[in-house]
């Protein structure tokens, strides 16, 4: 009867970290569509950069809120999770003191789930530039 | 500066921008990309059309 435990033990293969795997997805978090920029994926980028930052900046002018990290409510908290996606929009944003609207009326309620929404399409983008770099998508 | 869009232009300009950002990084060839960035367009902007006739039913 055959020993399976003398075989040579299974090797894991090694996953190699590259440079680019790190970089693009941080570059494309502080800057929309960078991350594909940095790789050569110049149209790509640039229309999830005009998409991602003209849908946020609707959201501003449209006076929408702004949602911080110590918000309590379990909403704000994930209103937090998805307008933080937006990386230096959103960084930018607070350190303005912009995007402060009471959401008075319908539009601005609008303005606040575009802000959060451009930050979880920035979450995919990320994903997006993270698989350019290793190789998963050309 | 303030935009005051009404319910169904902000939902087209939402459609619009997430459209483009599923198109582009849902597909893997530029064809492929235009094609579900327009299907995703026209789901958006058909579900607007849906929903907004079902609640006027609903309302009546």
């Amino acid at each position: 009867m055959a020993n399976s435990t003398t075989g040579k033990p299974k090797v894991a293969p090694i996953e190699t970290v590259s440079l680019m795997s790190v970089l693009a997805p941080a570059v494309g978090w502080l800057v929309p569509g960078a991350g594909h920029m940095i790789q050569k994926r110049w149209i790509r980028g640039l229309l999830l950069f005009l998409s991602i930052v003209t849908l946020f900046l609707l959201g501003l002018a449209m006076q929408g809120r702004i949602y911080r990290a110590n918000g309590g409510d379990i909403l704000d908290i994930l209103g937090f999770i998805g307008d933080v996606g937006a990386g230096g929009l959103y960084i930018l944003t607070l350190a303005n003191d912009w995007g402060q609207g009471a959401i008075a009326y319908a539009t601005a309620d609008y303005g606040t789930k575009f802000m959060i929404v451009a930050g979880l399409l920035n979450f995919i983008a990320i994903a997006d530039a993270y698989h350019i770099a290793i190789g998963k998508k050309q | 500066m303030t935009i005051t869009l009404n319910h169904f232009s902000a939902a087209a300009v939402f459609a619009l921008f997430a459209s483009i950002v599923f198109g582009i990084t849902h597909r893997d060839t530029t064809r492929e990309m235009v094609r579900y960035g327009l299907y995703c367009f026209a789901m958006f902007l058909g579900g607007v059309l849906v929903a907004g006739w079902a609640m006027w039913v609903v309302r009546r």
